[in-house]
């Protein structure tokens, strides 16, 4: 199957059941794989008017209790962007899928890039952080929509699948008994009986009850106290911008997913994620046969960023090599935890994958 | 109960804001209609509109400019039980344009109260999409270069199944919003109002006034009778219930053996009508039955049956990394426009590699070693030169063997289609 199906799977997997979105290639077959499952499942699937409404739709839906997913890619994702900011700065659960395709603006519709990473970190005011997963393959498109179906409940924010032209439209054969599976997170449900529906822990998220049940709750995109109504008191804004922060960051280390193949006697680490990751490691296949083998470290959480598995991972190089399908968006995040360590990069944003032969060529020469 | 409104939450509008007199008259409505708390939830956007889920002792979503009808839908998607009332301005009204047509065209049971008090109160006046041309407002001259729009005819004309329009100092306001929240489908109710802190000051608008403007553009009747219809909600859920199929995921068993399986990469260059893309399915139905990891990638333009249509095929015993062709096994010159898209990978192909050319098309000077092929000869139609070319490899034992390409056929089609397909693939062995 497509990298796309195998979202609309992983999400069903997880208990999606709503969706809204708007047509755009690379990421309609979502969509159109969405409209095919929901409807037998007794799920909901919507086409908004546009992507702005879907989102709408999709935060409407999340506060009456849904596991909702929406899809799109570059020129969605900058219309999402003020109803992201909403559901990121009032904490409501939902995961976005982003078919990237090459940027800027409309772009090319049927070319990949890996165009919106930092847009997908930063794409929301306020600076508050956002969970980012980057899958490689359709097998991890089923497994980190699942995940992040996870984290969205947990943490109660919006998750990002940061997909490329080049996983979503290609079919790929995996078999799903190869891997284990995420046993299913639900949001926490609020039992007592004085609930304010934003008080939480200073580390945690708030525990959830749906709009339209016994208790009544609020919800606003406007800054508020835990009782959900617009606050001026900077003490009760301070903390909340900072719960909101560590809600994430005190999970850093737990949410770090990634794959990595360090071989003792190498010099050179190579950092990379999705679609490019795969080069990466037949470059390195090749290099190792080749008597010149390197190490690789493939990122499938890109936010938070997984600041010790790098740290730990290149602790031991002289080299770090960083490749990306675009001009260089994750490499100073990566330069910035180095610190002074010596970090090459490549990066290529033509519409074409990097082929290894490059990856190589970057690996010998710098 | 004989309030909704919150009593430690006092209404905060200007002296004299008819926004006041509408959150009353709501209150009066809910209490009138006996409405539940928990099964009624109000929606609100940016503005003075926006405070107006501040107010009651119901559940609320106070959201982005425009937006709020986004989020009423979806709520009342979500739980159908639930009474969803949505305020919004004039501005939001103007904002969210795009969404209040599409609510008219679904007709989702939806309560929308429009409450048009001329101008964007909360920035400091400045004009919006009801303004007329002859206000004085903050944006100095530029609302004399525009008209106002009217927001009943538009909803009519979009397809809202109940239209209403009355001032928020009308005595009747509480009885039209009930008859608007009792109406089963979308409703728009316009209330006309004042802005005491901005608007009327510079400009003559008093309840009189506002009478006479909806004398002067009335609107009758609150039913639209040309425009019922099914409510979205009740429609949605009776055709989606009419799909019980669950499409489960395409699963090909591994069916055969073969004897050291190598990595083997395949391009079929055609055009739109040509079924590329079912040829290149095939080659992977064959690819899984024996056991190998398949990927398949096809490009052709957004206007689907013109141009080139390209599927370029990976099979491999190792699992697939870069997914781009490299060394390829075979290539398919089927057509001049596929060729095109690809005309730079011909030089660059091995002897090794085998490329199956139909007589008519012309390909680049090439390494490769060139099986020619007249299908117009052979009478096989255009459309199924893609698959009688696995024919050709079949029977050379290129790929795959004759029966594995017959499996292959047998799993992607109906019986009936397989026999047709079986028999052109036979006019090639």
């Amino acid at each position: 199957m497509e990298g796309n199906e195998a979202v609309a799977r992983g999400a069903m997997a997880a208990g999606c059941n709503f969706f809204a979105g708007y047509p755009i290639t690379p990421a309609t077959t979502i969509f159109n794989n969405m409209l095919k499952m929901l409807p037998p499942t007794g799920g909901i699937c919507i086409q908004g008017e546009d992507e702005i409404a879907s989102m709408g739709y999709c935060i409407g839906a999340a506060m009456a209790g849904k596991k909702v997913l929406t899809a799109t890619s570059g020129p969605g994702i900058s219309l999402y962007s003020e109803q992201v900011s909403f559901a990121i700065g009032s904490e409501i659960p939902m995961v976005i899928a982003d078919v990237q395709r090459l940027g800027p603006s409309t772009g090319s519709a049927t070319r990949g890039a890996d165009s919106d990473i930092q847009f997908l970190r930063w794409g929301s005011t306020s600076g508050v952080p956002v969970i980012v997963l980057a899958p490689r393959d359709a097998l991890d498109c089923y497994v980190l929509t699942m995940q992040a179906f996870n984290y969205a409940e947990e943490f109660r924010c919006p998750v990002f699948i940061a997909s490329n032209k080049e996983i979503g439209m290609t079919k790929e054969s995996f078999d799903l008994s190869s891997v284990t599976l995420p046993p299913l997170v639900e949001r926490t449900l609020y039992e007592g009986d004085q609930y304010l529906p934003f008080e939480a822990d200073p580390d945690k998220a708030p525990p959830f009850l749906p709009i339209g049940g016994k208790t009544l709750v609020r919800q606003t995109s406007s800054t508020h106290g835990p009782d959900g109504f617009i606050t001026i008191d900077p003490q009760i804004i301070a903390a909340n911008q900072q719960r909101l922060r560590t809600k994430l960051h005190a999970a850093r280390e737990r949410i770090s997913l990634y794959e990595e193949n360090i071989l003792e006697g190498t010099d050179t680490l190579v950092i990379s994620y999705g679609i490019t990751s795969r080069a990466v490691e037949d470059a390195a296949k090749i290099l190792a046969q080749k008597g010149h083998p390197v190490s690789t470290l493939s990122l499938k959480t890109l936010y938070p960023v997984p600041e010790q598995a790098i740290l730990k991972a290149a602790a031991n190089f002289k080299r770090v090599v960083v490749i990306e399908m675009n001009l260089g968006q994750y490499v100073n995040d990566i330069r910035r935890i180095l610190g002074g360590k010596h970090v090459d990069f490549y990066g290529q944003m033509d519409g074409v994958m990097i082929p290894p032969a490059k990856i190589m060529e970057v690996i010998k020469n710098g | 109960m004989d309030s909704f409104l919150n009593k430690s939450r006092p209404l905060v509008f200007c002296p004299g804001c008819t926004h006041e007199r509408i959150t009353k008259g709501l209150d009066k409505t809910l209490i009138d209609m006996g409405l539940k708390a928990d099964k009624t939830v109000i929606v609100t956007d940016i503005g003075c509109s926006g405070l107006f889920d501040t107010f009651f002792n119901v559940h609320a979503l106070h959201g982005v400019h425009g937006r709020a009808l986004t989020y009423a839908a979806g709520l009342k998607l979500a739980d159908s039980t639930l009474t969803v009332i949505v305020t919004m301005g004039d501005g939001g009204l103007g904002i969210g344009g795009a969404h209040v047509l599409a609510a008219c065209r679904k007709n989702l049971d939806l309560t929308l109260i429009i409450l048009n008090n001329f101008n964007f109160g909360m920035t400091g006046g400045q004009y919006s999409a009801t303004t007329p041309s002859d206000a004085v407002v903050g944006s100095e001259f530029l609302n004399q270069a525009e008209i106002p729009i009217n927001i009943c005819s538009i909803a009519k004309s979009a397809g809202a199944t109940y239209v209403s329009k009355c001032s928020g100092h009308d005595t009747q306001l509480p009885d039209e919003l009930a008859k608007a929240i009792r109406h089963k489908g979308f409703s728009v109710v316009e209330t006309l109002g004042m802005c005491t802190g901005r608007y009327t000051k510079r400009n003559n608008l008093t309840p009189k006034v506002i009478d006479e403007m909806i004398a002067n553009q009335p609107v009758e009747g609150g039913v639209v009778e040309g425009n019922q219809r099914p409510e979205y909600g009740e429609l949605y859920r009776k055709l989606a219930g009419e799909k019980t199929r669950f499409p489960e995921a395409l699963t090909i068993e591994r069916s055969f053996n073969i004897v050291d399986p190598q990595r083997q990469e395949v391009v079929i260059l055609g055009s739109a009508g040509m079924r590329i893309v079912t040829a290149g399915d095939i080659v992977c139905y064959a690819g899984i039955a024996s056991g190998m990891n398949v990927s398949i990638k096809n490009d052709y333009n957004i206007t689907v049956l013109r141009g080139q249509s390209v599927s370029e095929i990976l099979l491999s015993p190792e699992k697939i990394g870069y997914t781009g062709i490299e060394s390829p096994t075979a290539v398919m010159a089927l057509s001049d426009e596929g060729v095109q898209r690809r005309q730079k990978i011909f030089k660059t192909l091995s002897p090794e590699t085998v490329v199956l050319k139909e007589k008519s098309i012309a390909i680049p000077e090439t390494p490769a070693r060139v099986i020619e092929i007249d299908f117009k000869e052979l009478k096989i139609k255009r459309p199924d030169w893609a698959l009688a070319s696995l024919g050709v490899l079949a029977e050379k034992e290129i790929l795959f063997s004759k029966e594995i390409l017959a499996f292959a056929l047998k799993s992607r089609f109906n019986e009936k289609v397989y026999d047709l397909a079986m028999e052109t693939i036979e006019k090639m062995y």
